[in-house]
Protein backbone atom coordinates (compact mmCIF):
# COMPACT_ATOMS: atom_id res chain seq x y z
CA UNK A 1 0.00 0.00 0.00
CA UNK A 2 1.30 3.44 -0.86
CA UNK A 3 1.18 5.99 1.93
CA UNK A 4 0.16 9.60 1.30
CA UNK A 5 3.78 10.68 1.67
CA UNK A 6 4.96 8.06 -0.81
CA UNK A 7 2.34 9.17 -3.38
CA UNK A 8 3.58 12.74 -3.00
CA UNK A 9 7.23 11.70 -3.48
CA UNK A 10 6.29 9.74 -6.59
CA UNK A 11 4.25 12.57 -8.10
CA UNK A 12 7.08 15.03 -7.35
CA UNK A 13 9.70 12.91 -9.09
CA UNK A 14 7.60 12.32 -12.20
CA UNK A 15 6.62 15.99 -12.30
CA UNK A 16 10.31 16.77 -12.71
CA UNK A 17 10.72 14.05 -15.33
CA UNK A 18 7.83 15.02 -17.63
CA UNK A 19 9.50 18.13 -19.12
CA UNK A 20 12.70 16.13 -19.54
CA UNK A 21 10.81 13.26 -21.19
CA UNK A 22 9.14 15.64 -23.60
CA UNK A 23 12.49 16.94 -24.74
CA UNK A 24 13.59 14.09 -26.93
CA UNK A 25 16.94 15.78 -27.31
CA UNK A 26 17.50 15.17 -23.62
CA UNK A 27 18.01 11.50 -24.06
CA UNK A 28 19.56 10.68 -20.74
CA UNK A 29 16.15 9.82 -19.31
CA UNK A 30 14.97 8.00 -22.40
CA UNK A 31 18.16 5.94 -22.42
CA UNK A 32 16.45 3.73 -19.84
CA UNK A 33 14.97 1.87 -22.78
CA UNK A 34 18.35 1.29 -24.44
CA UNK A 35 19.72 0.46 -20.99
CA UNK A 36 17.12 -2.30 -20.63
CA UNK A 37 17.89 -3.80 -24.05
CA UNK A 38 21.63 -3.76 -23.45
CA UNK A 39 21.46 -5.23 -19.95
CA UNK A 40 18.71 -7.74 -20.70
CA UNK A 41 19.07 -8.74 -24.35
CA UNK A 42 15.97 -10.97 -24.23
CA UNK A 43 13.88 -7.81 -24.21
CA UNK A 44 15.10 -6.97 -27.72
CA UNK A 45 12.99 -9.78 -29.12
CA UNK A 46 9.94 -7.54 -28.90
CA UNK A 47 11.49 -4.92 -31.16
CA UNK A 48 12.44 -6.85 -34.26
CA UNK A 49 10.20 -4.51 -36.25
CA UNK A 50 11.85 -1.30 -35.00
CA UNK A 51 15.22 0.38 -35.28
CA UNK A 52 16.65 0.05 -31.78
CA UNK A 53 20.11 1.47 -32.23
CA UNK A 54 21.09 3.74 -29.33
CA UNK A 55 20.00 7.09 -30.74
CA UNK A 56 17.23 5.89 -32.99
CA UNK A 57 14.13 8.09 -33.08
CA UNK A 58 12.01 4.91 -32.75
CA UNK A 59 13.64 4.08 -29.47
CA UNK A 60 13.34 7.59 -28.10
CA UNK A 61 9.71 8.10 -29.08
CA UNK A 62 8.75 4.65 -27.80
CA UNK A 63 10.54 5.25 -24.53
CA UNK A 64 8.83 8.62 -24.25
CA UNK A 65 5.36 7.02 -24.59
CA UNK A 66 6.05 4.70 -21.69
CA UNK A 67 7.48 7.39 -19.44
CA UNK A 68 4.53 9.70 -20.12
CA UNK A 69 2.04 6.92 -19.27
CA UNK A 70 3.85 6.19 -16.00
CA UNK A 71 4.03 9.90 -15.18
CA UNK A 72 0.35 10.44 -16.04
CA UNK A 73 -0.79 7.66 -13.68
CA UNK A 74 1.44 9.01 -10.92
CA UNK A 75 -0.73 12.14 -10.72
CA UNK A 76 -3.70 10.13 -9.45
CA UNK A 77 -2.55 6.70 -8.39
CA UNK A 78 -5.92 5.74 -6.90
CA UNK A 79 -7.43 5.85 -10.40
CA UNK A 80 -4.76 3.66 -11.94
CA UNK A 81 -7.18 0.87 -12.95
CA UNK A 82 -9.27 3.32 -14.98
CA UNK A 83 -6.35 5.19 -16.51
CA UNK A 84 -4.57 2.01 -17.55
CA UNK A 85 -7.61 0.15 -18.94
CA UNK A 86 -6.79 0.79 -22.64
CA UNK A 87 -3.12 -0.12 -22.09
CA UNK A 88 -4.18 -3.29 -20.25
CA UNK A 89 -6.11 -4.39 -23.32
CA UNK A 90 -3.26 -3.45 -25.65
CA UNK A 91 -0.68 -5.45 -23.68
CA UNK A 92 -2.92 -8.47 -23.10
CA UNK A 93 -4.32 -8.99 -26.57
CA UNK A 94 -1.94 -7.27 -28.95
CA UNK A 95 1.54 -6.82 -27.57
CA UNK A 96 1.52 -9.88 -25.28
CA UNK A 97 4.81 -8.98 -23.67
CA UNK A 98 5.76 -11.53 -21.03
CA UNK A 99 5.14 -9.69 -17.74
CA UNK A 100 8.51 -10.74 -16.32
CA UNK A 101 9.93 -8.04 -18.58
CA UNK A 102 8.04 -5.31 -16.72
CA UNK A 103 10.34 -5.95 -13.75
CA UNK A 104 13.42 -5.57 -15.93
CA UNK A 105 12.09 -2.32 -17.38
CA UNK A 106 11.24 -1.04 -13.89
CA UNK A 107 14.75 -1.82 -12.69
CA UNK A 108 16.26 0.14 -15.58
CA UNK A 109 13.93 3.06 -14.90
CA UNK A 110 15.11 3.06 -11.26
CA UNK A 111 18.76 2.96 -12.36
CA UNK A 112 18.14 5.85 -14.75
CA UNK A 113 16.37 7.89 -12.05
CA UNK A 114 19.27 7.24 -9.65
CA UNK A 115 21.80 8.35 -12.27
CA UNK A 116 19.74 11.38 -13.25
CA UNK A 117 18.70 12.72 -9.83
CA UNK A 118 20.93 11.06 -7.21
CA UNK A 119 20.16 13.56 -4.45
CA UNK A 120 16.40 13.17 -4.73
CA UNK A 121 16.48 9.43 -5.25
CA UNK A 122 16.90 8.68 -1.56
CA UNK A 123 16.23 5.17 -0.20
CA UNK A 124 12.72 6.28 0.85
CA UNK A 125 11.97 7.72 -2.61
CA UNK A 126 13.43 4.57 -4.19
CA UNK A 127 11.15 2.38 -2.04
CA UNK A 128 8.09 4.43 -3.00
CA UNK A 129 8.98 4.36 -6.70
CA UNK A 130 9.65 0.62 -6.65
CA UNK A 131 6.26 0.02 -5.03
CA UNK A 132 4.56 2.24 -7.60
CA UNK A 133 6.23 0.59 -10.60
CA UNK A 134 5.40 -2.89 -9.21
CA UNK A 135 1.75 -1.88 -8.84
CA UNK A 136 1.79 -0.35 -12.33
CA UNK A 137 3.19 -3.57 -13.80
CA UNK A 138 0.67 -5.72 -11.92
CA UNK A 139 -2.27 -3.64 -13.19
CA UNK A 140 -0.87 -3.70 -16.74
CA UNK A 141 -0.76 -7.50 -16.69
CA UNK A 142 -4.24 -7.95 -15.20
CA UNK A 143 -6.11 -8.78 -18.40
CA UNK A 144 -3.54 -11.33 -19.57
CA UNK A 145 -5.62 -14.23 -18.27
CA UNK B 1 33.29 -21.30 -16.09
CA UNK B 2 31.88 -17.96 -17.07
CA UNK B 3 32.96 -16.38 -20.34
CA UNK B 4 33.99 -12.78 -19.87
CA UNK B 5 34.71 -10.66 -22.91
CA UNK B 6 37.66 -8.32 -22.74
CA UNK B 7 35.23 -5.39 -22.53
CA UNK B 8 33.23 -6.94 -19.70
CA UNK B 9 36.36 -7.60 -17.64
CA UNK B 10 37.49 -4.05 -18.22
CA UNK B 11 34.12 -2.57 -17.26
CA UNK B 12 33.87 -4.65 -14.08
CA UNK B 13 37.40 -3.95 -12.90
CA UNK B 14 37.16 -0.26 -13.71
CA UNK B 15 33.79 0.06 -12.01
CA UNK B 16 35.13 -1.70 -8.94
CA UNK B 17 38.06 0.70 -8.96
CA UNK B 18 35.62 3.58 -8.56
CA UNK B 19 33.90 2.08 -5.55
CA UNK B 20 34.86 3.35 -2.12
CA UNK B 21 33.89 0.31 -0.07
CA UNK B 22 33.57 2.33 3.14
CA UNK B 23 30.97 4.58 1.50
CA UNK B 24 29.17 2.32 -0.95
CA UNK B 25 28.87 -0.69 1.37
CA UNK B 26 26.79 1.12 4.00
CA UNK B 27 24.74 2.95 1.34
CA UNK B 28 23.83 -0.29 -0.43
CA UNK B 29 22.90 -2.27 2.66
CA UNK B 30 20.88 0.59 4.14
CA UNK B 31 19.01 1.00 0.86
CA UNK B 32 18.23 -2.71 0.78
CA UNK B 33 16.83 -2.70 4.32
CA UNK B 34 14.66 0.35 3.53
CA UNK B 35 13.45 -0.57 0.04
CA UNK B 36 12.88 -4.25 0.89
CA UNK B 37 11.91 -4.12 4.57
CA UNK B 38 11.48 -7.88 4.85
CA UNK B 39 15.27 -8.17 4.63
CA UNK B 40 15.35 -6.66 8.12
CA UNK B 41 14.48 -10.12 9.40
CA UNK B 42 18.16 -11.08 9.26
CA UNK B 43 19.32 -8.18 11.38
CA UNK B 44 17.52 -8.83 14.66
CA UNK B 45 20.76 -8.53 16.63
CA UNK B 46 21.72 -5.19 15.08
CA UNK B 47 19.57 -3.05 17.33
CA UNK B 48 16.96 -0.71 15.90
CA UNK B 49 16.36 -1.32 12.19
CA UNK B 50 12.67 -0.57 12.25
CA UNK B 51 12.58 2.72 10.40
CA UNK B 52 14.46 4.45 7.62
CA UNK B 53 15.92 6.93 10.12
CA UNK B 54 17.06 4.15 12.46
CA UNK B 55 18.62 2.21 9.60
CA UNK B 56 20.46 5.27 8.28
CA UNK B 57 22.02 5.88 11.71
CA UNK B 58 22.70 2.27 12.67
CA UNK B 59 26.46 1.71 13.02
CA UNK B 60 26.23 -2.09 12.88
CA UNK B 61 24.41 -1.88 9.54
CA UNK B 62 27.10 0.45 8.19
CA UNK B 63 29.88 -1.87 9.39
CA UNK B 64 28.17 -4.88 7.88
CA UNK B 65 27.77 -3.08 4.57
CA UNK B 66 31.55 -2.72 4.48
CA UNK B 67 31.99 -6.42 5.30
CA UNK B 68 29.70 -7.41 2.43
CA UNK B 69 31.49 -5.23 -0.11
CA UNK B 70 34.86 -6.51 1.03
CA UNK B 71 33.46 -9.95 0.29
CA UNK B 72 32.49 -8.81 -3.19
CA UNK B 73 36.11 -7.82 -3.84
CA UNK B 74 37.05 -11.48 -3.72
CA UNK B 75 34.81 -12.10 -6.73
CA UNK B 76 36.37 -9.16 -8.62
CA UNK B 77 39.81 -10.62 -7.98
CA UNK B 78 38.77 -14.15 -8.96
CA UNK B 79 36.45 -13.53 -11.86
CA UNK B 80 37.34 -16.82 -13.52
CA UNK B 81 36.38 -18.91 -10.51
CA UNK B 82 33.69 -17.10 -8.56
CA UNK B 83 31.87 -20.37 -7.97
CA UNK B 84 34.66 -21.89 -5.88
CA UNK B 85 35.74 -18.59 -4.36
CA UNK B 86 32.30 -18.36 -2.75
CA UNK B 87 31.72 -22.01 -1.88
CA UNK B 88 32.35 -21.52 1.85
CA UNK B 89 30.40 -18.27 2.00
CA UNK B 90 27.50 -20.02 0.32
CA UNK B 91 27.50 -22.77 2.94
CA UNK B 92 27.69 -20.12 5.66
CA UNK B 93 24.67 -18.22 4.30
CA UNK B 94 22.69 -21.43 3.93
CA UNK B 95 23.57 -23.45 7.00
CA UNK B 96 24.34 -20.82 9.59
CA UNK B 97 22.71 -17.55 8.54
CA UNK B 98 19.68 -19.15 6.81
CA UNK B 99 19.37 -16.34 4.28
CA UNK B 100 16.89 -16.81 1.43
CA UNK B 101 19.14 -16.57 -1.66
CA UNK B 102 16.70 -14.22 -3.40
CA UNK B 103 17.93 -11.59 -0.97
CA UNK B 104 21.33 -11.60 -2.68
CA UNK B 105 19.61 -10.40 -5.85
CA UNK B 106 17.80 -7.65 -3.93
CA UNK B 107 21.04 -6.39 -2.37
CA UNK B 108 22.70 -6.60 -5.78
CA UNK B 109 19.95 -4.42 -7.28
CA UNK B 110 20.37 -1.85 -4.52
CA UNK B 111 24.14 -1.85 -5.04
CA UNK B 112 23.58 -1.22 -8.76
CA UNK B 113 21.32 1.72 -7.96
CA UNK B 114 23.88 3.18 -5.55
CA UNK B 115 26.51 2.88 -8.28
CA UNK B 116 24.20 4.65 -10.72
CA UNK B 117 23.63 7.48 -8.27
CA UNK B 118 27.37 7.86 -7.70
CA UNK B 119 28.48 7.57 -11.33
CA UNK B 120 25.54 9.29 -13.05
CA UNK B 121 25.82 9.21 -16.84
CA UNK B 122 29.18 7.46 -16.53
CA UNK B 123 27.22 4.36 -15.56
CA UNK B 124 26.46 3.66 -19.19
CA UNK B 125 24.19 0.85 -20.43
CA UNK B 126 27.25 -1.19 -21.51
CA UNK B 127 28.87 -0.84 -18.11
CA UNK B 128 25.60 -1.68 -16.39
CA UNK B 129 25.20 -4.79 -18.57
CA UNK B 130 28.67 -6.06 -17.61
CA UNK B 131 28.11 -5.22 -13.97
CA UNK B 132 24.72 -6.96 -13.85
CA UNK B 133 26.23 -10.05 -15.50
CA UNK B 134 28.92 -10.04 -12.81
CA UNK B 135 26.33 -9.72 -10.03
CA UNK B 136 24.25 -12.53 -11.56
CA UNK B 137 27.29 -14.80 -11.36
CA UNK B 138 28.00 -13.71 -7.78
CA UNK B 139 24.39 -14.29 -6.72
CA UNK B 140 24.37 -17.70 -8.39
CA UNK B 141 27.62 -18.73 -6.68
CA UNK B 142 26.33 -17.61 -3.28
CA UNK B 143 23.20 -19.72 -3.76
CA UNK B 144 24.99 -22.75 -5.09
CA UNK B 145 25.68 -24.68 -1.90
CA UNK B 146 22.11 -24.49 -0.66
CA UNK B 147 20.40 -27.84 -0.57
Amino acid sequence: MLTKHEKELIAQIWDKMIPVACDIGSESLLRYYYRMMTTFPGTKTYFAHLDIRPRSPHLLSHGKKIVLAIAECSKDISSIMVTLAPLQTLHAYQLRIDPCNFKLLSHCILVTLAAHMPDEFTPVAHAAMDKYLSAFAAVLAEKYR
Amino acid sequence: MVDWTFEERKHIIETWGKINVKVVGPLALRRCLIVYPWTQRYFGTFGDVNSAAAIMGNKKVAKHGITVLNGLERAVQNMDDIKNTYAELSVLHSEKLHVDPDNFRLLGDCLTIVLASQMGRAFTPDIQAAWQKFLTVVVSALGRQYH
